[in-house]
Parts: C-alpha cells; sequence; structure tokens
C-alpha cells in the first residue's frame, strides 16, 4: 500500500533530527496558523500563489530562496562546528552517515534552492520592468516554474523528517549513488527534487529567452538592452542548453537504481566516469547560470552609483557571450585526475584559464566605469566592492586549479572548497544581496534600512575571509574535503578560526532579518515616493515603486541605451494624459495544482508507492488537458481604473479628461 | 517590430509598419501633446509568433536531451558486456516499416496543416486522424519489438549498451506518445471550438513537434540501427 514507506522511516531516535523536524514544523504551523489567525488565506490564495504577475512570483522566488538560504547555512555551521571539535580522540558531535547527508544536503540546497532562485527571482522582478514590458511572455508558465522550483525545495526537506537525504555529495557521484551502495531512499530524494526543480529552470530558460526576443519596447534594440537583461539572456540560454543534459544524466542514474539497468554501474559495462563527464557538461554551464545574471547586476549598479555610463557596453555584451560560450568547452577540469591524458587535460585547462580574459574585461570595465565617477558608498555598492576584491581573489585561485599539474595535488582538497565558496559567496552571493538592496524600492516600495545594511555587508565580508582563507591553507596542508574526522594536529587551529568565521557570516545573517524587520517597522520612513530612489538609468526606474500591476500604462519608446536616464536629460514628461485598457493575463490555479501533484508523484517515486504515481501522474496530465480548455484566460483594466491608478502615484496630466 | 502600432492620444489610430519612421509621428504628435512620440499609449503583441517561437526553444532543448541519449548510446553501444550485440537483435525490415508509419505520419500531419491553413475543419480533423493511427502503429511496432527482445532475455538491465538502447529508443517512444495524446486532445478542441486563433497556433506546436520527433527518429534509424547491424 505505501511501498517502502514505513512509520520506522521517522527518524525518532536521532535528536538532532528530530529537533530540527520539530523547528521545520513548528514554523510551518507558525505562519499557517498566522494567516488564518490574520484572514488572509484568500487573499493569499488569490492574489500570491495563484499570482502570473512576474513581480509576486520573483518575490515568492525569493522568499523561498532566504528561507532555503537559513536552512543551508545551518548545514554549515553544523559542519564548520563538526570540523572544529573532530580532532584527535574526539568525534565531534555527527555521526558520519549523518555529516554526509548534511554536506550533500548543504550543497544541493544552496545550488539548487538559494542561489537558483534568488537570481531568477531578480530576473522576475527586474527584467521586464527594464525591457518596458508588462509581463514575460508566457506569465502561467512562469507560475508553474516557481511551484516547481518549490516543490523540489519541499521535497528535500521532507527528506529531513521521512527517511534520509543523499549521502553522496551534492552530485551523486556513482557508483556510491547506486543502488548497491546507497540502498535507502536518500538518492530518491536528491533525483526526484532536483528533476521536478530542474524542469521548472528549464520552462524558465525558455520563458525568458521569449521575453527578451519579443517583449521589448518599440525602440529598444539589442544593443540598447541594459546588461542585466543580456546577461539574462546568455543565462537563459545556458539554461536551455545545459538543464537537459541534468535532466538526462539524473533519468539514466534513475533507470539504475529502478529498473536495474547498468550505465553508471561497475558491472555489465556500466561507465561511472560518463555520469561525471555528463553531469559536468551540465554543471560548469551552471555555474556560469549562477554568475552571469550578477554581473549583469552589478553593470547597473557600478554606473548608477558612479553617475556615469557603464564603461565599455559593448566589450562587457561580446565578454558575456564569450563566457557564454566557454562555459561549454571546460567540464573536464572538474576531474583532470580522470586521467584523460595530457592532450586532454592541456585542452580543458587552455579553455579553462581562456574564461580569464573576458572575466577581466568585465572587472576592468566595472573599475573604468568608477574611475573619475562620483561614487556613492550605499549598500549596494558596498556589495559590489567587496565583490570586486573577492571574486578577483577567487578567479585566481581557480586559473591556478586550472593547471592539470597543480590540479592533481589539489584535487578534492579544502584549497577547492575554499576556491569555488570565495567565488560562488564573492560573485553569487554578494551579487544577490547587491541586487536585491539595489532593488528592494523598486520591488516592495521601501528603501532597506541602510545602516543595517551595511553593518550586514561588513559582517558578511569579513566573516567570509575568516571562514575560507584557512580553507585555502588547510588544502594546501593536505586536508581533504568531507572529512567528519581528522588526527593532524596542524589543521586543528585552522578549522577553529574557520568556524569563528562562520559565526561572523551568522552574525551578517542575522543583521538581514534584523534589517527586514526595522524595515517593517520604519516602512513609512522609508517609503520610495519618486520611484527613482538613486537616480538610475534604466526604465524600471521611470515606473512608480512598487510599480502596477500593468507596469506601463503606456509604453516608453526607447531612443538610447540607459532609456530612463535618456528620458530625463530631454525632460519627458511621466505624466500621461490619455489612457487605454490594458490587456492582462488573469490568476490561475493549474500551475500550483500541476506542480502540486508533480510533488506528489515525486513522493510516491521516492518511496515506490506505485499506485500514487500513476494517480499523481494522472492527475498532473488531466490539470493540463483541462486548462487546455479553458478559454476564461484574460481580461482588460479598463482605461478609468488606468487613470486612477495612475492618479494615485500622481501621474496623470492635470486638466486631462 | 512590424506588428506593433501607433495611437495618436486624441484616440485616432495611425497604423505605422514600426516606429523606425516614427518621425512623421513625431510631427503630429508633438502638435498634440507629445505622448506619441514617448510612450505608445496602444500597445498590442503577437501571441501567436511568441507561442511559436517558445515553443521553438522548447524544442531545442528537447533536441539536447536526446543528444545526451545519443552521445551515451554512442559511448556504450560496444559494452555489450558478453550479451547480444545489435548486429544480433536488430530486424531491420520491421524497423524500416515502423519508419516508413512515422515518416508517412508527417507527410498527413503537414496535410492537416494544410487543411488548417485552407480553412477545413474537417479536412483538419481528417488529416490529424490518419497521423494518429500511422502514429500509433508505430508505437505499436516498438512495444513489440521491445517485448520479443526482454523475452529472449535481451531486457535493459542485460548489458550497458541494451540500457542504452532501451532508453535511447524509448524516450523517443515516450515522446510520440505525448504527441498523441496532444493530438486527440487538438482533434477534440477543433472539433469543439473550430480553427480558432488558439487552435491554429497549437496545431503548429503540435505539427513542430510531430517533424522534430521525425527527425530524432531518423537519428535513431540511422546511428542506432543502421550502425548497429553493419557493426
Amino acid at each position: 500500500m505505501f511501498g517502502k514507506l514505513t512509520l520506522s522511516a521517522i527518524p525518532f531516535n536521532v535528536p538532532i533530527v528530530m529537533g530540527a523536524v520539530a523547528l521545520m514544523v513548528l514554523s510551518v504551523v507558525a505562519v499557517l496558523a498566522l494567516v488564518t489567525y490574520l484572514g488572509k488565506w484568500k487573499y493569499l490564495w488569490t492574489e500570491w500563489l495563484t499570482s502570473v504577475d512576474h513581480k509576486k512570483i520573483g518575490i515568492m522566488y525569493m522568499i523561498l530562496a532566504f528561507v532555503m538560504l537559513l536552512r543551508g547555512f545551518a548545514d554549515a555551521l553544523m559542519m564548520r562546528a563538526q570540523q572544529a571539535l573532530s580532532y584527535g580522540s574526539n568525534m565531534g558531535y555527527l555521526p558520519p552517515e549523518h555529516f554526509d547527508q548534511v554536506f550533500s544536503a548543504h550543497g544541493t540546497i544552496m545550488i539548487f534552492f538559494m542561489a537558483m532562485p534568488f537570481i531568477i527571482g531578480l530576473m522576475n522582478c527586474i527584467l521586464p520592468l527594464q525591457i518596458g514590458a508588462r509581463d514575460v511572455a508566457f506569465p502561467l508558465l512562469n507560475n508553474f516554474s516557481f511551484w516547481l522550483t518549490a516543490a523540489g525545495a519541499v521535497l528535500v526537506n521532507v527528506s529531513l523528517a521521512i527517511g534520509n537525504f543523499s549521502r553522496a555529495g551534492w552530485l551523486a557521484y556513482p557508483p556510491l549513488s547506486e543502488l548497491h551502495f546507497s540502498p535507502g531512499v536518500g538518492v530518491d530524494y536528491y533525483i526526484w527534487a532536483l528533476q521536478v526543480s530542474g524542469i521548472g529552470t528549464t520552462l524558465t530558460g525558455v520563458n525568458f529567452i521569449a521575453t527578451i526576443l519579443k517583449m521589448r519596447a518599440p525602440g529598444m534594440t539589442m544593443t540598447r538592452m541594459p546588461v542585466f537583461v543580456w546577461a539574462s539572456l546568455c543565462a537563459s540560454v545556458l539554461i536551455v542548453v545545459a538543464f537537459p543534459i541534468l535532466t538526462v544524466t539524473l533519468g539514466l542514474l534513475t533507470m539504475d537504481r529502478y529498473l536495474g539497468m547498468h550505465f553508471f554501474t561497475n558491472s555489465l559495462g556500466g561507465d561511472p566516469m560518463m555520469y561525471i563527464n555528463l553531469i559536468w557538461i551540465w554543471g560548469h554551464p551552471e555555474v556560469y547560470i549562477l554568475i552571469l545574471p550578477l554581473f549583469g547586476v552589478f553593470s547597473e549598479i557600478v554606473p548608477t552609483f558612479s553617475g556615469k555610463p557603464l564603461f565599455g557596453y559593448t566589450s562587457m555584451v561580446y565578454a558575456t557571450m564569450a563566457i557564454a560560450v566557454l562555459s561549454m568547452l571546460v567540464w573536464l577540469h572538474h576531474f583532470f585526475t580522470m586521467g584523460a591524458g595530457p592532450a586532454v587535460n592541456a585542452f580543458y585547462g587552455i579553455t579553462t584559464m581562456i574564461i580569464a580574459v573576458p572575466t577581466g574585461v568585465k572587472i576592468f570595465n566595472w573599475i573604468f566605469t568608477m574611475y573619475r565617477g562620483r561614487v556613492r558608498f550605499d549598500t549596494p555598492m558596498l556589495w559590489t566592492l567587496g565583490f570586486l576584491i573577492t571574486f578577483t581573489i577567487g578567479g585566481m585561485s581557480g586559473v591556478l586549479l586550472a593547471e592539470p599539474p597543480a590540479d592533481f595535488v589539489l584535487h578534492n582538497s579544502l584549497f577547492l572548497i575554499a576556491h569555488f565558496h570565495n567565488v560562488i559567496i564573492g560573485g553569487v552571493v554578494f551579487g544577490v544581496f547587491a541586487g536585491v538592496s539595489y532593488w528592494f524600492p523598486k520591488i516592495t516600495g521601501y528603501r532597506l534600512h541602510e545602516g543595517l545594511g551595511k553593518a550586514a555587508f561588513w559582517f558578511w565580508f569579513v566573516g567570509f575571509y575568516v571562514a575560507f582563507m584557512p580553507l585555502y591553507a588547510l588544502g594546501l596542508m593536505g586536508a581533504t574535503r568531507r572529512m567528519d574526522h581528522y588526527n593532524v594536529a596542524a589543521w586543528h587551529p585552522l578549522f577553529i578560526i574557520a568556524a569563528v568565521g562562520a559565526g561572523i557570516i551568522a552574525l551578517g545573517i542575522a543583521t538581514q532579518v534584523l534589517q527586514l524587520v526595522v524595515t517593517f517597522i520604519q516602512r513609512e520612513k522609508l517609503r520610495d515616493t519618486t520611484g527613482d530612489p538613486w537616480n538610475g538609468r534604466t526604465l524600471e526606474w521611470s515606473l512608480p515603486s512598487p510599480a502596477p500591476a500593468y507596469n506601463f500604462a503606456r509604453i516608453p519608446i526607447v531612443r538610447e541605451r540607459d532609456a530612463y536616464w535618456d528620458m530625463k536629460k530631454r525632460g519627458v514628461d511621466l505624466k500621461g494624459a490619455t489612457f487605454v485598457p490594458i490587456h492582462m493575463p488573469r490568476n490561475k490555479a493549474t500551475g500550483f495544482i500541476m506542480a502540486g501533484c508533480m510533488f506528489v508523484t515525486g513522493f510516491a517515486l521516492v518511496w515506490q508507492i506505485w499506485w500514487l504515481v500513476i494517480a499523481g501522474f494522472a492527475a498532473t496530465v488531466a490539470t493540463l488537458i483541462r486548462h487546455a480548455f479553458d478559454d476564461d484566460r484574460d481580461y482588460h483594466i479598463g482605461a478609468d481604473e488606468v487613470r486612477k491608478s495612475e492618479a494615485l502615484y500622481g501621474r496623470v496630466k492635470a486638466g486631462s479628461v | 517590430m512590424s506588428n506593433e502600432t501607433l495611437v495618436m492620444h486624441n484616440g485616432a489610430a495611425a497604423l505605422k509598419p514600426g516606429y523606425a519612421d516614427h518621425a512623421a509621428d513625431a510631427l503630429r504628435g508633438l502638435r498634440q501633446s507629445g505622448d506619441a512620440v514617448d510612450f505608445q499609449v496602444e500597445h498590442h503583441h503577437d501571441v501567436a509568433s511568441t507561442i511559436q517561437l517558445g515553443f521553438w526553444i522548447y524544442l531545442m532543448s528537447d533536441c539536447l536531451l536526446f543528444s545526451g541519449l545519443f552521445a551515451t548510446y554512442a559511448v556504450l553501444h560496444g559494452h555489450t558486456a558478453g550479451g547480444p550485440s545489435g548486429a544480433q537483435l536488430f530486424d531491420l525490415p520491421s524497423v524500416l516499416t515502423e519508419t516508413m508509419f512515422l515518416l508517412f505520419s508527417s507527410f498527413t500531419c503537414g496535410l492537416a496543416t494544410l487543411a488548417m491553413n485552407a480553412n477545413n475543419r474537417n479536412a483538419t480533423v481528417g488529416w490529424l486522424g490518419v497521423t494518429f493511427l500511422l502514429g500509433a502503429g508505430f508505437v505499436t511496432m516498438e512495444v513489440r519489438e521491445f517485448a520479443h527482445m526482454v523475452a529472449i532475455g535481451a531486457g535493459p538491465s542485460h548489458s550497458a549498451f541494451l540500457s542504452s538502447f532501451f532508453t535511447l529508443v524509448a524516450t523517443h517512444g515516450l515522446h510520440v506518445t505525448c504527441g498523441l495524446i496532444f493530438m486527440v486532445v487538438m482533434m477534440v478542441a477543433v472539433m469543439r471550438k473550430g480553427l480558432t486563433e488558439t487552435n491554429r497556433a497549437r496545431l503548429n506546436c503540435l505539427s513542430l513537434f510531430w517533424h522534430f520527433l521525425d527527425i530524432i527518429w531518423v537519428g535513431v534509424f540511422s546511428l542506432v540501427y543502421l550502425f548497429g547491424v553493419a557493426h
């Protein structure tokens, strides 16, 4: 009846896990109770959960990402604490099988359910506004993509309470991840969480390419697009190119585990190294999917806070595209130790080093933009400067790892861990925070509290260096990744310093939570009434904050790069006289229901409850077909209503009818 | 941008092929208030062509999915682990018949599109029906081939070669099955609502999908079956 699922799947006997589960369940119950107490269920359902408004979907992505940041960071603290304690006779507080789940969950959550939703959330919130569009190309698909991502995130977190998570690392290398060595449900949770959310990501990529190619305002030629849009376009192309390979790779592993096939097994002709190749053919573009949009974010922030147009727009665009292409040609540098021979390793070593060239072009472009500018050091700019320094260091350690001989020594050491956290925290995480603090007024209508934002930056910045610089040293001293215990006396102090660093980062996160609370309390004081709090250059700042549901009552005609700056220069009046009805997509529950059915299907597949698999899948298809016959998909906001709404923002010409 | 229209703010529509020659508009617009120079009051975007583009991009992602499976097959096709190889298993005449079913279904699918363009609802549904039957024939033959292989002890868990063969071919077959369901839904939709704009856009997507699967099959037929027998 319930497949492999029994009551014993709930780890009642493991106090740490049960504590975490209790905390998780209590938080969920608290949120549900609060919504009930406030009587907001209907509002939540009609205005948010079923919303096809890209701005609301973007906010939901970022809430998901922030919650997952807390979860993934809790895992990080547990690992740092374990490694600080577990030296010599002290075995620490985590048994190996639990420690292995913690590092697997940390990586999976941070990449798939923290970084990706943050980036896609930012793209959702801002990109349509920057190109002068009223929504994305496929609004309902957008809602569906979000719920698929959320369903994947829930699956990962359910594994904490029911069953266990994968112990095979964030990429589940076989043969360890094969049924023979990982007989439990952990790897299955990993597979189905990633498959469900991966479909969502692929659809997002399709959606944003179509949006950028088809929905731009008149006059916004490709070479007038903001660099964030360019970067998002390149990232979306990479998503469409790379994510199908992830789907295939995990699909083949599924065939091995569920149907006894032999793609990656050690027997009957299977080839585990093929998995490593395939997963990195997705995996390396993936890291550029993560970083490119944030290069775009920095390219928006630096000109705004320097009061100058971006230096080298064209070279920035070419560099972004060059990185996108090169990112497909370097996957083998993740496993030089495979032994493919000097010719192959040299090829991938050289392509890897070449990526440093366009990246360097970008770094210099940002620096030259600041040069002789009137630089304002608001929080977004602090994150940007922190990024410039940190990412450059991380990039250089990457070039070092691109040398096959050096990599043979450093492979899978903590030097590697230090390197990729150096670029992912210094690039992606700092970039996300820069973007959020920059666009927060546009997204919510309020500025973030500035003092606490700066404090959070310094905690993160200092904490990062304290936490990860020791890892470079440890790597050079021979410490490998994923150790739950060690006996080398010289390593111990460095692990303790790293744990202190993680603690400082924890203060940074706490400050950010505090910042959100204080911002909410002081919201009237922090309200952005102008729509353009930073003296911005691109079209999103021409709108009121937050932008109305229809974004643009009248679509701006673009004449220049930095379209809004150009409008300000020419003294274009933002007040309109005539308004016409606006065509809008209707909110639908289809995305939520289909993703819900797919969540159930995924859960049933993990536990091999076959009747539920069939029921869940059939329900998904039935919902889709029912939707195909639903013609009530759009409506018009009346001209009067638009006028009233615009009048609220003071954007109607006096005396016009 | 040929689908954009510029509308004067007093409501008198001035249809223009694009914003490119908005200079003439600008003069008139300036005389009025300047709105039409800097803003487009009324804005249309061509939904059908956006859907078509989106579907093309999706197809490309699907194409890459197959490329992963083809690459896997290319690596593993010799890994027979002492079991049977393609040359021993493949029945070329039967596969050729199967192939003909699919190729002709692509032809009839094209006839359905022509009927749609001629606004002939019944012929559209009729040709879709023929396409469906041919597609169903293809799937049936494929299932029989699989059943036969499993029955003689050459199932997918027998060797890495067989795993990659079954997965590649079955993934294509699964796509064809999805296409068949899509086709039934479209036949019902066209019967019920006629050749509406929405239905036309979806029929175009369906035919793209169907021809795409044909092309993938040509790859399967050549790389898997023909090369397999030649080896």
